[in-house]
């Protein structure tokens, strides 16, 4: 039988980027929270992320859920060497807003928020887009976001060279290359699996 | 397990090279990476989605980002599933007719309106969709957008699939391989970047 997309009709989208918390409405339909298999379960990595619609959708197919989800938390949690949380999240939250995935930019928003302890810089990123003036360590970061986010990618040399004058690293690159290529693959299945809602 | 890593292959990364060295100080990112690309192109179980789907689907997302020794890669694995000449050589022609610039699209109207970025809607040639099958031809126009203008996405597109003949399941793995592929493409052609800057010491 031909399965059919789940819509929400009454729901009304954010029509701006906003640090305010959202929730999701997925447009399939995941696994009841009870009917999830072990398999499933274990592919959460998280228990509670069994109450995320999101999730639950995701452990469809629990092997690249697994995967995915051990990737992301890697690349952002791992601060043993490289990159300053803050910044991971800064290049999070560019790529979201270039790509336009307004669940995605007002959760790794307030993240860099609170990490970086710098929330008018943030607020000006979510409300004038990648061009706003972030100082040039932050506006250097989004740069290479914007420019990794494009299809063809537009990351170049130019990207290393304004990166390193701005005092990061090779190991502190490749976490500005992983954190922002990570969230082309986050806004894909945010934007194209569900909606966002707010909260209250 | 000793198999090559992808993105170092994709990225052309030497065993030992500086770059390599720092790739090894986060071994989780690392395996996890790989674990999931296995998890999508080496799948225990195809389940809903074909081996041929899944590396059709992944020679065109690497040709729309124009990489050809990503695409080349994944065409070696579609390959792999002996695909007729034919069917080959209609995947390599819409890869052609679907390159664009991204990321475009609308946003929910509001205020936002104002950065929508106009750009095409791609759909598979008339004259190729017999050789690549319904599956795919309602697939990889759902793919293009997902690669070039995924804030146009909706629910009526997933619905497109499953008039098509795809599973929920299969809308899952298909749309997690096209992200993931937005991912890999991009860690590995930044690497490549990197290497080939590195400073003089």
């Amino acid at each position: 039988m031909t399965e059919s997309v789940v819509t929400h009709p009454d729901n009304h989208e954010p029509a701006e980027f906003t640090l305010a918390l959202l929730d999701w409405l997925p447009w399939l339909a995941p696994p009841a929270e009870a009917a999830l298999t072990e398999r499933q379960r274990a592919s959460l990595v998280d228990a509670a992320r069994s109450k995320s619609a999101y999730f639950r959708l995701l452990a469809r197919d629990p092997d690249i859920l697994e995967a995915r989800t051990r990737t992301d938390k890697d690349i952002f949690y791992n601060t043993s060497s490289g990159l300053p949380r803050a910044e991971r999240e800064l290049a999070a939250a560019a790529t979201s807003r270039h790509n336009g995935c307004i669940y995605c930019a007002s959760v790794h928003a307030r993240h860099a928020i609170t990490y970086s302890k710098r929330p008018e810089d943030v607020r000006r990123l979510l409300d004038a887009g990648v061009s706003a003036d972030l100082g040039e360590r932050w506006n250097a970061i989004v740069a290479a976001a914007v420019a990794l986010a494009a299809t063809p990618i537009a990351f170049g040399p130019e990207h290393v060279t304004r990166l390193r004058a701005a005092e990061l690293d090779d190991a502190d690159i490749v976490d500005v290359i992983n954190g922002a290529a990570f969230f082309n693959w986050a806004n894909r299945l945010m934007l194209s699996l569900g909606e966002p809602v707010q909260v209250g | 397990m000793s198999d090559p890593d992808v993105i170092d292959t994709l990225a052309g990364i030497e065993p030992d090279s500086p770059l390599a060295l720092i790739r090894d100080r986060k071994p989780v990112t690392r395996q996890q990476a790989q674990a999931s690309y296995r998890a999508l192109f080496e799948p225990a179980e195809p389940g809903d989605v074909t081996l041929q789907e899944r590396f059709a689907a992944a020679t065109f997302v690497a040709g729309l980002h124009a990489r050809d020794e990503i695409a080349a890669f994944y065409a070696a694995g579609l390959r792999r599933t002996a695909p007729s000449e034919d069917f080959v050589t209609a995947l390599s022609k819409e890869i052609a007719l679907g390159r664009a610039v991204g990321p475009y699209g609308a946003y929910p109207k509001g205020k936002l309106s104002a950065e929508d970025v106009a750009g095409p809607v791609y759909d598979v040639a008339e004259r190729h969709r017999t050789v690549l099958g319904t599956r795919l031809t309602v697939a990889m126009a759902h793919v293009h957008m997902l690669v070039f203008h995924p804030r146009d996405a909706s629910a009526a597109a997933l619905q497109t699939l499953l008039d098509a003949g795809w599973s929920n399941t299969g809308i899952v793995t298909l749309s997690q391989l096209v992200a993931f592929l937005a991912f890999q493409i991009r860690a590995a052609a930044g690497l490549r970047i990197l290497a080939a800057t590195r400073n003089v010491p």
